[in-house]
C-alpha cells in the first residue's frame, strides 16, 4: 500500500489514470451544482430562447404576416411550414448558443478568479486529467442547456404556430433532426467556452469577449462576409455559420429568403456534418493551445 | 470559548480514534533554484522536514518560503533542483492527497461555495472516502459553520478550512503556508496543539511563517531563509543556543574584553558596555571576578531568539 510505485505497470497506471477522471468529472459535477450560475443560465435560457421563438411563431403566421405586409406595403414571404417550424425551433442556437458558451468559459475562468485551482490541481495533480474532466461536464452540461433550450422553443413556440392556425410539423424527420442535432451545437459550443475559458484564464475577459463576439462581432460579420463571393466562402466558417449548418436551420442564414433586400452571395453552405467538424476542429484547437500554454503554468 | 475547547478536546479524540499507522514520510528540498522572468526567487536551496517533527520554515515576505512550499506540491514548477515527498515528485505520489495534505492560501474557496462543499469537491476528486468531510470539520471546530458559504467565514475560518482541507485525505505529511495568519490568541493555542499531537503521532508537519515568535512555541526545527537562501538550518535549541547574549559594562571596558575574550567570548562594543557571545551571564559575572574588575551593569538578552531571527533576515546593511 505504501505508494512507492512511480514505475507502476501500464496497466496500474491506465487503472489510476481511469479512475482519477471517474473522480475528477464527479468532483465537477459537484463544483457546479454546488453553486446557482448553472440552473440561473438555464433560466434564462428558457425565457429568452421561449420569448424569442414565440415572436419569430407570431411573426411567420399569417396573422403575423398580414400585419408586417401592411406595415411594409408588400406581402412578407411565406415559407414552407416545416422551414418556419425548424426557424422557430432553431431560436436555441439562433440567440441562445451564448449561454452554453458562458458556461463552459466559467467552468475553467472560476477556478483562476477565486483560486480554486491550487486545491483542483492538488487534489488531482495530473493537469490534463482535470481539464478533460472539464470537457466531459462541459459536453454533457452544454447538451443539458439545448434540451432547456428547446423546452422554450417548443414549449412557446409551437403553442403560438398552433393558435395562429399554422402546423406545428412537430414529428417531421427534419424538425426531428434539427431538435437532435440543437443539442449537439450547444454542446459544441459549451465546449468552446471551456477552451476560451482555459486559454484566457481571466473571468472578465471571457465574459467580455464572449457576449461581444456573439451578439455583436459575428453577426456582422456574417452580413458583411455574404456581400462578396469570396468573404462568403471564409464565412461559412464562422462558428455561428457553421453551427447554423450544423443544425440545418438558421435565421441569419435564412435572412435573403425572408427578405430579398438581403445581399446574399451564392455559395454553397456547408453540409451539416461539415459544420460540426468545423465546431469539433475549434474546440480542439482551443482545448489544445490551452493545455500546451495556460495549463502548464504555475498555479497562483 | 467554552465551544472551542470542546472543538479542540474532540479534534485530539478524533485524531486518536482515526489514527492509523503513519508511513514516515520525509520532505525533502533537494537544490531547489526558482527563476520568474529576471528575478531568481530560490537559489540552490535545500533542507528537509523530518517525520514526527514541527519544522518551521521562517522567512521574511517575499524570502522564497511559498515558492519553495508550491513546488514541493506540484502547483509550480522548478528551474532546477528536486523537491521531494518521500523520494518521489507530488504528481508522482500514487495517492498524494493520502501522502501529503497542503494548505497553501486561506483565498483558495469559491465565495458563495459551503465551506463543507468545498471540502466534498476535493475529497471525491482525490478519492477519499466523504465520511472524512465531516470528520475534519469537526476536527478544526467547522462543524456549525460548514454549511454557511465561505464569503462568510473570517479569515481565521478560513484558516481552519484550508487546514481541514489539508486533513482531509489523513495524511502522512503536513505543508501548510503560514497556518497562524489570522487566528486569535485561541486559535494560535489551538493549532499548536493540534500539529504538535499530528507530529506525535508520527506525521511530518511543515509549516512557514514570517514571525518566529508565532511559532517558536510549536518547532522542534527550523529553517530559515532569506533572499531566496537558506541562512539558517537546525534545531530551535541550536537558534537559541546561538543567541545567548549579555550585556555588561565595567569602567575597565578594555580590561574586561580582555578577559572575557580569554574566556572563550565573542565580545562586541556597544554604547553602553559589552555585548557578549558564546557564554551566559554566570560565565560573565564569574569571569569578571576572576579578573578582579568591578561591573556597572550585568544582564541578560533574554529576547535574544527573535533578534538572532531578526539578525538573520535582515538585510547586510542593516545588520549590523
Amino acid at each position: 500500500m505504501t505508494a512507492r510505485v512511480a514505475g507502476a505497470t501500464p496497466r496500474a497506471r491506465a487503472i489510476a489514470v481511469g479512475m482519477g477522471l471517474t473522480r475528477s468529472t464527479a468532483a465537477e459535477f459537484v463544483k457546479v451544482f454546488s453553486l446557482k450560475s448553472w440552473w440561473l443560465l438555464a433560466l434564462i435560457m428558457v425565457i429568452y430562447v421561449g420569448l424569442t421563438a414565440a415572436g419569430l411563431a407570431f411573426f411567420f403566421s399569417d396573422v403575423g404576416a398580414q400585419l408586417t405586409g401592411t406595415a411594409s406595403g408588400a406581402p412578407a414571404p411565406r415559407l414552407d411550414p416545416v422551414v418556419t417550424a425548424n426557424l422557430v425551433y432553431s431560436s436555441v442556437t439562433a440567440v441562445g448558443l451564448v449561454i452554453p458558451l458562458l458556461f463552459g468559459a466559467l467552468l475553467a475562468t472560476t477556478e483562476y478568479r477565486h483560486g480554486t485551482l491550487t486545491p483542483t490541481v492538488l487534489a488531482q495533480p495530473r493537469r490534463g486529467l482535470v481539464l478533460t474532466a472539464k470537457g466531459i461536464v462541459a459536453a454533457l452540461m452544454g447538451a443539458v442547456y439545448g434540451i432547456v433550450g428547446l423546452i422554450g422553443s417548443v414549449g412557446f413556440g409551437a403553442p403560438v404556430l398552433a393558435v395562429l392556425g399554422e402546423p406545428t410539423s412537430l414529428g417531421e424527420p427534419e424538425v426531428t433532426a434539427v431538435l437532435l442535432r440543437t443539442v449537439v451545437a450547444t454542446a459544441l459550443w459549451s465546449l468552446l467556452g471551456l477552451g476560451l475559458g482555459a486559454l484566457l484564464t481571466s473571468q472578465i475577459a471571457a465574459i467580455v469577449i464572449v457576449l461581444a463576439f456573439t451578439q455583436f462581432v459575428e453577426p456582422i460579420l456574417r452580413l458583411v462576409a455574404n456581400v462578396w463571393e469570396w468573404s462568403a466562402s471564409l464565412g461559412r466558417f464562422l462558428p455561428g455559420s457553421a453551427t447554423d449548418a450544423l443544425v440545418g436551420s438558421g435565421i441569419l442564414s435564412s435572412m435573403s429568403a425572408l427578405d430579398p433586400s438581403v445581399p446574399s452571395a451564392s455559395v454553397d453552405a456547408l453540409l451539416w456534418w461539415q459544420g460540426g467538424l468545423v465546431l469539433a476542429a475549434l474546440v480542439t484547437v482551443l482545448l489544445l493551445a490551452a493545455s500546451l500554454t495556460t495549463l502548464r503554468r504555475d498555479v497562483e | 470559548m467554552t465551544a472551542r475547547m470542546t472543538a479542540s478536546m474532540t479534534a485530539s479524540k478524533t485524531a486518536r480514534e482515526t489514527a492509523r499507522k503513519i508511513t514516515p514520510t520525509p520532505l525533502t528540498i533537494d537544490a531547489l533554484t526558482k527563476v520568474y522572468g529576471d528575478v531568481t526567487a530560490l537559489r540552490d536551496v535545500s533542507f528537509s522536514a523530518a517525520p514526527g517533527r514541527v519544522t518551521g520554515f521562517l522567512g521574511p515576505n517575499g524570502a522564497g518560503k511559498t515558492s519553495t512550499l508550491r513546488i514541493l506540491l506540484g502547483l509550480n514548477r522548478a528551474t532546477a533542483g528536486d523537491a521531494l515527498v518521500d523520494g518521489l515528485r507530488y504528481r508522482d505520489l500514487v495517492s498524494p492527497a493520502h501522502r501529503v495534505g497542503g494548505s497553501l492560501s486561506s483565498d483558495v474557496f469559491h465565495p458563495a461555495r459551503s465551506g463543507r462543499n468545498h471540502l466534498l469537491t476535493i475529497a471525491i476528486a482525490a478519492g477519499i472516502e466523504r465520511a472524512r468531510v465531516d470528520a475534519v470539520l469537526e476536527q478544526v471546530g467547522l462543524t456549525d459553520a460548514g454549511h454557511r458559504a465561505v464569503g462568510g467565514y473570517s479569515l481565521g475560518m478560513r484558516q481552519r478550512l484550508g487546514l481541514a482541507s489539508a486533513l482531509l485525505g489523513d495524511p502522512d505529511a503536513l505543508v501548510l503556508d503560514e497556518p497562524i495568519n489570522g487566528l486569535d490568541p485561541d486559535g494560535i493555542r489551538w493549532m499548536r496543539g493540534l500539529l504538535r499531537a499530528l507530529a506525535a503521532e508520527g506525521r511530518t508537519v511543515l509549516l512557514s511563517s514570517h514571525v518566529l515568535s508565532e511559532v517558536q512555541q510549536t518547532v522542534d526545527d527550523v529553517v530559515v531563509i532569506r533572499h531566496g537562501r537558506i541562512v539558517f538550518d537546525g534545531t530551535l535549541s541550536t537558534l537559541e543556543a546561538g543567541t545567548a547574549r549579555v550585556r555588561v559594562g565595567a569602567a575597565d571596558s578594555a580590561g574586561l574584553a580582555d578577559a572575557l575574550t580569554r574566556a572563550g567570548a565573542t565580545v562586541e562594543r556597544g554604547d553602553r558596555g559589552l555585548r557578549v557571545c558564546g557564554i551566559d551571564v554566570v560565565r560573565t559575572g564569574e569571569v569578571a571576578r576572576d579578573a578582579g574588575i568591578a561591573l556597572t551593569h550585568l544582564s541578560d538578552e533574554a529576547d535574544g531568539l527573535e533578534s538572532v531571527f531578526l539578525a538573520l533576515t535582515a538585510d547586510e546593511g542593516s545588520a549590523a
